[in-house]
């Protein structure tokens, strides 16, 4: 029996057993989506709120694909048509949305803490779609799930995240998913993007302040954007210089075990953090990535549902 | 079941009667599906384990041996949330096209036809059958849709505080049997 969740905030404090049993309905869904109908009736009469107050179109997309999958009803609310523009509070534009008496909401917003902040404030189910600079718990869940179907296993995987750590919610979730799962992570970046935090994790989670020790007999690669709109001059001299020394090509990505594969949480620059023959090589599974992304997206969705009706 | 304890109350049938059972099974499904070509689909867990013996079966009887698929009902059920724990949902795997064939549906007990009615929904998600047949190893009355077995191993009357279960060595019991449990609170 897992504990039961009623939000997806982050995946600090998230236990394993709950994340395998993300993984595993992932799995379930994921078939859903193969079928000739993908659709199952499951979650018909729930409404999902997609709201993103700071732009985003493949998580988006995502999460409105997975909850129409389920047969939940979705309402768009994106930053550049509402009211939050024209001064409204996040909790007052909440308040009007929570009228609507939607079962889920899906928030993505520039600042850390936003999701947990509406979590203590409307009576709905809230799924963190990325927080500043805090988390993405969905895409580090879809990265694992991407993990455990190529590699079998999470227990002992060496994973190396590369780029931007200190900027990057994608690579914080991933930390605190990945240790809880047992994987080991090397995180390597130019040392002014790398976090002080870092020791919390403990001795499965390395730092490197060059690619090369980081990605040598990895099993996964995994390379993040640089968020050039979130860094000023100081941290990032210039595209070529960062591509020459952390960009991964196919020079680097020998490093690695031959069977590794390379994941990218996109969008892509192309030539800066990783070249394209590797982002369209034969061991990139970034187009996967996306199609797990809707069956976790889908296992996320059904198991906060599966709490908000229960005794109904 | 939180609170409740079960308390064996009567064997329907033993190791033997399972297995003639499934016998008269497949003898009464060849006629109904030999207009066509068929398949058997089995509904997690306990009818997916009794699919797999009647497609043994066939092949048995020197006929076609019909293809197997699995169902795991859970996403269309009309009761997931109602007061149960978190559902489980099993592997679903129907690996053949169902368009045009003749689906025989299994299912361990048959009662209140609920689930047979989100399999229903299910398997046409999958294609449009020619015709799908129900067979159930037992049929313990108590219907609350209009739902009804083609072919049955045993019919037996029952009451709702009643449970029945059908126990295979594939489930991990030491015993094959079919056994009426009386649910009690403690």
């Amino acid at each position: 029996m897992t504990t039961r969740m009623n939000h997806l905030l982050g995946l600090e404090g998230v236990s394993r057993e709950q994340i395998q049993t993300i993984l595993d309905l992932g799995r379930e869904f994921k078939a859903v989506g193969q079928r000739r109908i993908k659709k199952v009736p499951t979650l018909r009469g729930i409404t999902v709120v997609l709201m993103f107050i700071e732009p985003s179109t493949r998580t988006r997309m995502s999460f409105e694909v997975a909850a129409k999958r389920l047969s939940a009803d979705t309402l768009a609310f994106t930053a550049s048509t509402s009211a939050l523009s024209k001064g409204e509070t996040l909790l007052d534009t909440t308040q009007n949305i929570m009228a609507m008496k939607p079962d889920v909401i899906v928030l993505r917003h520039a600042f850390s803490g936003a999701p947990h902040f509406l979590a203590k404030n409307v009576d709905a189910a809230v799924v963190n779609a990325g927080d500043g600079q805090h988390e993405h718990p969905t895409q580090a869940l879809l990265d694992m799930f991407t993990m455990q179907e190529k590699k079998g296993s999470l227990e002992g995987l060496e994973v190396a995240i590369v780029g931007d750590i200190r900027h990057s919610r994608v690579a914080l979730s991933n930390l605190w998913g990945l240790t809880t799962m047992g994987a080991k992570v090397r995180v390597a970046g130019p040392r002014t993007m790398l976090p002080p935090f870092l020791d919390r994790f403990g001795p499965s989670v390395t730092v490197h302040d060059r690619i090369e020790p980081a990605i040598e007999g990895a099993d996964v690669v995994m390379m993040l954007r640089i968020q050039k709109e979130r860094m000023g001059k100081d941290l990032f001299p210039s595209d070529r210089e960062y591509a020459r020394f952390f960009g991964l090509d196919d020079v680097k990505l020998r490093l690695a075990k031959p069977d590794a594969i390379v994941m990218h949480p996109g969008p892509m620059n192309r030539g800066v953090e990783i070249t394209p023959e590797v982002a369209d090589g034969g061991r990139s599974v970034i187009l996967e990535q996306v199609e797990n992304g809707v069956a976790v997206r889908m296992a996320v969705l059904y198991l906060l549902s599966a709490h908000l009706l229960e005794g109904a | 079941m939180p609170g409740k304890t079960l308390v064996e109350k009567q064997i329907i049938m033993d190791a033997a009667t399972l297995d003639a059972a499934l016998d008269r099974m497949v003898e009464a499904l060849v006629p109904l599906v030999a207009g066509g070509k068929s398949c058997l689909v089995g509904i997690q867990t306990g009818g997916a384990h009794l699919a797999r013996r009647l497609q043994e079966r066939f092949g048995a009887r020197g006929l076609p041996t019909p293809p197997l698929g699995v169902l795991d009902i859970t996403l269309y059920r009309d009761d997931t949330f109602l007061g149960l724990q978190q559902p489980v949902v099993r592997h679903t795997d129907v690996p053949f096209e169902t368009s045009g064939l003749d689906v025989i549906l299994v299912d361990d007990v048959l009662y209140t036809g609920r689930t047979i009615r989100a399999a229903l929904d299910a398997l046409v998600d999958f294609g449009r059958p020619r015709l799908i047949r129900l067979a159930v190893l037992v049929d313990r009355g108590l219907r609350e849709y209009p739902i009804q077995a083609d072919v049955t191993g045993a019919t037996i009357g029952t009451v709702a505080s009643e449970t029945v279960q059908v126990e295979l060595t594939e489930m991990g019991c030491a015993t094959e049997r079919v056994v009426i449990y009386e649910r009690e609170s403690r």
